[in-house]
């Protein structure tokens, strides 16, 4: 019998083997759960180790790209949960997991703990919002809580500088990870309210795991915060990482940047407000000016000041209009008791004995007086004739 | 008299632009509040400009703290 001709090579036998496992998309993306051993971070950064549990292991290999995103430094005998994608290492012919992210195993004691202290910490009323203090507009020196390495201080003190390139910033080292991190923290803050060494203090550290994390969430950390006369920015982990540390102090940040954000003012914005605050006053003054001018002006424009004689003229035309009106009163007057007096002269005149003289009478007098009667007239009288054209001498006989 | 810290200056400032802005004061008053207000921008600006960059680390000697310059090691 010939085998030649159905007989596979050995890499055409891995490569259809690969093919098969590549064509499962459960095996492409998995997750496993078991204890790492044989653990080697090679120095090209790739980490090698097997994943076992009581009855079985399984190669795995995590390439430096995703190895460096890892929150903690896997070790043997750790567990941890991996995710990934199975596949045939065809020079070898094994297969293995492919391992993009790996989470250590042993959260869920932690986080009951933390979900409790939380809960106990919450009633006490270490998370009041009366309590909180409010962080200061313009710190003179921000006092930073962290490690002096690390990516974190380095973070900070970027953002702080660039926000206001005279920042004055203290950096107060304390280990942020471990068993003594939090009595050094709580040391840190005290220390720093005792020599009253800042404004406004920022409590911070890089992201990491829940245990990592943790000194963070002991209670003498939140009691600490929670003492502190100078106000507090917590920025520990990730954005999304809550700690009690955050809930206890004054202002939470999502991470150390955003923290030095919020303690240090932009110092091209202040220039601006005082520039603007500037700009206003002078709009507003000149803005009264304006009004006040506006308001002068319209006083010289009136009539008064415009044409101040004119109403003394007005009162002379009135003072003339009322003299005519007396003359005019007295004219009339006038006129009344003149035409009167005419109709007194003319009903004199109808009374003169004169008038009667005219038409032929005449008046006798004698010695002066009026004869009215023959009697008073005796022989040899003298009396006077009076005629309308004068008097005439005469002797009764 | 104490010197007012920039919060204080700022407030004060802020305070005197609207006050005057509302323009309820008299001319003579107006110039009075517009010249307060300019000397406080002014010292504000100095007060921001005779600040000085200082990076320092705390180091605990015994009982004593010592201020050292810091460099962020990158």
């Amino acid at each position: 019998m010939n085998y030649e001709n159905i007989a596979v090579s050995v890499t055409e036998l891995n490569q259809y083997i690969k093919n098969k496992i590549a064509s499962d998309e459960a095996l492409s993306n998995i997750i496993v759960k078991g204890e790492i051993s044989n653990f080697k971070h090679h120095y090209t950064g790739h980490m090698y180790f097997t994943l076992k549990d009581e009855n079985s292991l399984i190669k795995c290999i995590m390439f430096k790209t995703y190895a460096e995103k890892l929150d903690f430094t896997p070790k043997d005998g750790m567990k941890v949960f991996v995710v990934g994608g199975v596949s045939v290492f065809e020079r070898d012919g094994i297969y293995q997991i492919y391992v993009k992210a790996m989470k250590e195993d042993g959260i869920g004691a932690l986080y009951r703990k933390y979900e409790e202290l939380k809960r106990e910490l919450e009633a006490e009323g270490l998370f009041s919002e009366e309590h909180k203090k409010t962080i200061p507009k313009m710190p003179k020196i921000i006092g930073v809580l962290t490690s002096q390495t690390g990516s974190v201080i380095r973070d900070i003190i970027n953002v702080s500088t660039r926000r206001n390139p005279n920042v004055y910033i203290r950096l107060l080292p304390v280990p942020v990870q471990g068993e003594d991190a939090a009595p050094k923290i709580v040391q840190a803050i005290r220390l720093m309210n005792e020599k009253k060494l800042a404004d406004v203090i920022i409590l911070a550290r890089g992201g990491g795991s829940l245990e990592d994390l943790w000194p963070f969430n002991e209670e003498i950390v939140a009691h600490a915060i929670y003492e502190s006369e100078l106000p507090i920015i917590s920025a520990v982990g990730h954005e999304t990482d809550f700690t009690i540390a955050d809930f206890v102090a004054d202002l939470r940040a999502p991470t150390p940047s955003a923290a030095a954000e919020l303690a240090v003012p932009d110092m091209y914005e202040v220039k601006q407000r005082i520039l603007q605050s500037e700009n206003r006053l002078k709009l507003a003054l000149s803005k009264k000016l304006e009004i006040m001018k506006l308001r002068f002006e319209k006083c010289m424009n009136s009539k008064v000041m415009k044409d101040p004689y004119r109403i003394v003229q007005d009162n002379y035309v009135r003072i003339d209009s009322y003299i005519k009106e007396m003359e005019h009163q007295i004219q009339n007057k006038t006129q009344k008791e003149k035409s009167k007096y005419i109709e007194l002269v003319s009903k004199l005149d109808a009374l003169s004995p004169l008038k009667t003289l005219t038409r032929g009478y005449s008046l006798i007098e004698k010695d002066g007086k009026l004869v009215k009667s023959t009697k008073e007239l005796e022989t040899g009288d003298k009396i006077q004739i009076r005629l309308t054209d004068g008097k005439k001498e005469a002797q009764i006989t | 008299m104490a010197k007012a810290n920039f919060e204080e200056n700022m407030e004060n400032l802020e305070k005197i632009v609207a006050e005057l802005e509302k323009g309820d004061l008299n001319l003579e008053k107006s110039v009075e509040k517009f010249e307060e207000g300019i000397k406080l921008s002014k010292e504000c600006n100095k007060m921001l400009e005779d600040a000085e960059k200082k990076i320092t680390i705390l180091l605990k000697q015994g009982d004593e703290i010592e201020e050292n310059n810091f460099e962020a090691n990158e």
